[in-house]
Parts: C-alpha cells; structure tokens; sequence
C-alpha cells in the first residue's frame, strides 16, 4: 500500500511538474514581450493560452535528423541524462508541510548532486554531434558549471550552518522564525547568480550563445530530442528557484496572522518560486550577455570569496 | 539468497564488469563514460551500506568535478593517434607486475578478514537518528582532527602549486 501511494506521489509530482515548465515557457515569453513593448504569444487560444501545447505537438511530430557521423549512443542517451537529472531533484523537494516523496536528510548535497551529473548531458550532447558549434558549447558549459557549482555549494553551506541540517524539510522548519534571506544575503545575492550561471541562463548563457555558436551544445538535435533538453533546462530552472524559496523565502511557510494562516502551504511555495522565476526573466530583459573570460573572473574571483567570507561570518554570529 | 545479498551481488559483479569495459574501450571517451556509471554504482553501494553522505560526495566529486576534468582532457587530446605510437605501449609489462602483486596481497588480506566483525560504536540506529552529516563531522573534527587537517595542508599545497603553474611569468 505504501508503495502504491508513493507511485501515485511521484507520477502526480512528475505531471504535474511538467505541466508547469510548458507554462514557464509560456510565462517567459508572456513577461519577455510585454518588457519589450509586445503581446507575446496571443494566437493559439485566448491569449495564446494553448500555445505549449501547440510547441508540444510541434517538436513531438517533427522529423528527427541525426548527423551522419554522430556518435549515436551517446547523442541519444545525452538529452535523457538532463530530464533525468532535472525532474530527480524534485523528489526531495518538500512542496507543503509533510508532502516530499522522499524525505532524506541529506536533501541539498542530493541536489547539487545531480545537478552535476545533469552538466554531464551538455558535454556530452556537444561530445556527441560531432559540430565545432556544438563541442564548443559543451566545452563553455562544462567549465562554467563547474566553477560556478562550488560557488552555488559554498553559498548554501551558511543556511546549513544556520539551520543545522542539510534536510529540506528542515532547513524550511527553521524559519518558523523569519525567513533566513535577512541573515543570509550575502549567501542569497551569491546562490541567485549562481543559479543563473548553472542553469545557462542570460547573462550566462554562454553555451547556448545564438551570435557565436548559432545554438551551442543543442546546435545538431531537432524534433523531441531538442524539446528535451529544452524540458530540462526549465525544469532545472523551476528546481534552482524552489532551492531558492525553500532555502531563504521560508518554503511553505506564509504570514501567520489574519487569514493568511488558512492560506495552505503550497500558495506560498508557488508564489515565492515564481517570484524567482519572474527575476530570472526581468534580468533576461534588461542585461547583454558577459564575456567568457568575465564570467570566469566573476565566479572565481567575486563570488566564491564572497561566499567563503559568508561562511565564515555565518560561523562567528553563530559563536556569539 | 536474501535481498541484501542479491543486492550485493548486483553491485559486485557490475561493478567488476563496469571496471573491465572501462580499460577495454578503444573510444577513450565511452571509457570515461562507462566510469561514471561505475562511479554511480559505487554511490549507490554506500547508500546500501546506510552511507548517504559518502555517496552525494561520491557523486560531487568524483562524477561531478573529477571525472569531467578527466573528460576534458580525453576529448581535446587526440587520443586515437597517440594510442599507436610505441612510446604509449612499452609500459604494459609493469602494469601488470604491478596489478599481479596487488592481487596476491589482496588474498592475503581476504584470508585474514573476519565475515562479521563485533558491531562497532556506531550502529545504523545511531546513523538513522542522529544523521549521517552530523557524525561524520563530529568525528573528523575531534578524533581524527589530525589526520583532517593534513589532508587539508596537502590540499592547500597542491592549489598553490597549480597557482604557481599557471602563473604567466613577469619580465
């Protein structure tokens, strides 16, 4: 019986995550057009409502070209690992009070985990094409997620620290206090850029750079193949902002007066995730893309200090 | 065979067969590959034996950082090439001395083990209630603080030789 209640969890969790990243597309573009003075998507029903579903169809039934000396396996097997490696990580995330498929107490150290595997779909994908575009772009992208992935660790290590646990669920209960984005900005301001880095997100979408490397690593795939790793770029997005929420919104948690109390949970979570969504897509408006090099310098030379120096602030308060 | 033991046996004959289709590929590239499956495997073992943060470390580590910097150098060295050459291929015989000895103290050491030592001071209930993170840092910083911080200086040695490496000399 257990068993079948944490199959139902975890196909209700995968659909209805699913379901959400082809919306986030919809959103992106909705918030993208309106910033640049446009209406976005408006055709495919009442304003353009229906239009994921459309880009669904679309990519599913398009032809499906393979480069003739492509390594086969391995492009086949690269786009799989992303979507693996993205939808993996929400089974320790804890959407409302008690509901986490797997409530393991080593939540956040799983997550970088695999968004480091997940790195591996990129250099491969450009591995595999046998394209200078797209070996190029894997190249970028396995560089930059790794340094910006130690950035992303070191700036969490404070919230562990002040929560005493690497628990999901209870890092979100120690915040029953006020959420930990007063005392851990510096960590906040450092997890936020990276996560942008490590999900090559504009200004760091260096591997995917359309001036440069016409579509990076994804430059040789089509049809379903590049939905999915267009799946898993958002998908890695949605599980960036809701480590986000959980880690210094609070999570699940809401003002407890009035009736904001009665709110349940899961209001609260989807609203904070979408809050960092929306600042995702607000910086995609307004900034131009870095340079490589200044990328390189930015991780290694501003951010990992900063979070070092958080680290070892977080320590001292903690002392006193 | 009970499941812990079928388990285990999963682990142990993929494992070595994972090992051998890492040094049997011609492509060095599906070579690395098949280690990071192997890698992998080896995470999941130390999640069955009540490890789990020696398996997220295993995967950081060595999936995450390591074994894509070993990649980095398989895919821009050309490999295909230099495999060929004479100079790559003399040293097999020491090889194998090297892993003919290391198998005979390994069955030395098989022969002295005991299958089931006394448990010892820390259970898995005591893992299960206190956390895997906890204990390990609790002992790295009070009983074995010393070997830690060795580890830490070799560490800090080699960064600053990579440093020193890569520095651009000055006229």
């Amino acid at each position: 019986m257990d068993t079948a209640i944490l199959i139902f969890k975890i196909v209700m969790v995968v659909s209805v995550v699913l379901l959400h990243v082809a919306y986030v597309v919809y959103f992106e573009r909705k918030v993208i057009g309106h910033m640049q003075a446009r209406l976005g998507p408006m055709r495919v029903g009442w304003h353009g409502l229906l239009q994921p579903i459309a880009d669904f169809i679309k990519l599913f039934f398009k032809e499906d070209i393979i480069p003739f000396s492509a390594d086969k396996p391995i492009f086949f097997i690269a786009p799989v690992i992303g979507v693996i490696a993205a939808l993996g990580s929400f089974a320790v995330i804890p959407l409302w009070d008690g509901f986490i498929i797997a409530d393991i107490n080593i939540g956040i150290l799983f997550i970088l985990a695999l968004s480091s595997v997940g790195a591996y779909s990129i250099i491969l994908a450009g591995w595999a094409s046998n394209s200078k575009y797209s070996f190029l772009g894997g190249l970028r992208s396995s560089a930059q997620v790794i340094s910006y992935e130690i950035a992303m660790g070191l700036s969490i290590v404070g919230v562990i620290m002040q929560s005493g646990s690497a628990s999901l669920s209870d890092i979100v209960n120690a915040q029953a206090d006020g959420p930990f984005i007063f005392t851990q900005f510096i960590g906040f301001f450092v997890f936020l850029m990276s996560a942008l880095a490590e999900t090559n997100r504009v200004p760091f979408d260096m591997p995917e750079a359309e001036t440069e490397l016409v579509a990076g690593y994804a430059t040789e795939y089509s049809g379903m193949r590049f939905g999915l790793f267009f799946m898993a770029e958002y998908a890695g997005m949605f599980v960036m902002s809701s480590l986000a929420a959980i880690c210094f919104f609070g999570g699940w948690r809401g003002p407890d007066f009035w009736i904001f109390s009665h709110v349940p949970g899961i209001f609260w979570f989807l609203l904070k995730v979408y809050a960092v969504i929306f600042f995702y897509f607000w910086i995609r408006a307004t900034l131009p893309r870095y340079r490589y090099d200044q990328l390189m310098s930015l991780g290694w030379k501003l951010f990992i200090p900063l979070a070092l120096a958080n680290i070892v602030i977080t320590a001292l308060w903690k002392l006193l | 065979m009970t499941l812990p033991q079928l388990f285990f046996a999963y682990f142990a004959v993929s494992i070595t067969g994972l090992s051998l289709l890492v040094v049997t590929r011609k492509n060095p590239v599906h070579g690395v590959l098949w280690m990071l499956v192997l890698f992998v495997h080896i995470a999941m073992l130390y999640l069955f034996l009540n490890a789990e943060f020696l398996a997220a470390i295993q995967i950081i580590i060595y999936a995450g950082a390591i074994l894509v910097l070993f990649l980095f150098v398989v895919m821009l060295l050309n490999l295909r090439v230099e495999e060929t050459e004479r100079r790559f291929q003399w040293s097999w015989p020491v090889g194998l001395v090297a892993a003919g000895g290391y198998a005979v103290s390994l069955i030395f050491i098989l022969v002295k083990i005991t299958v089931f030592p006394q448990p010892g001071h820390y259970t898995i209930e005591k893992m299960q209630t206190e956390g895997n993170l906890m204990i390990i840092g609790k002992v790295l910083y009070t009983k074995y603080l010393l070997p830690f911080e060795i580890t830490s200086l070799i560490l800090l040695v080699a960064i600053i030789g990579a440093v020193v490496l890569t520095k651009k000399k000055q006229e």
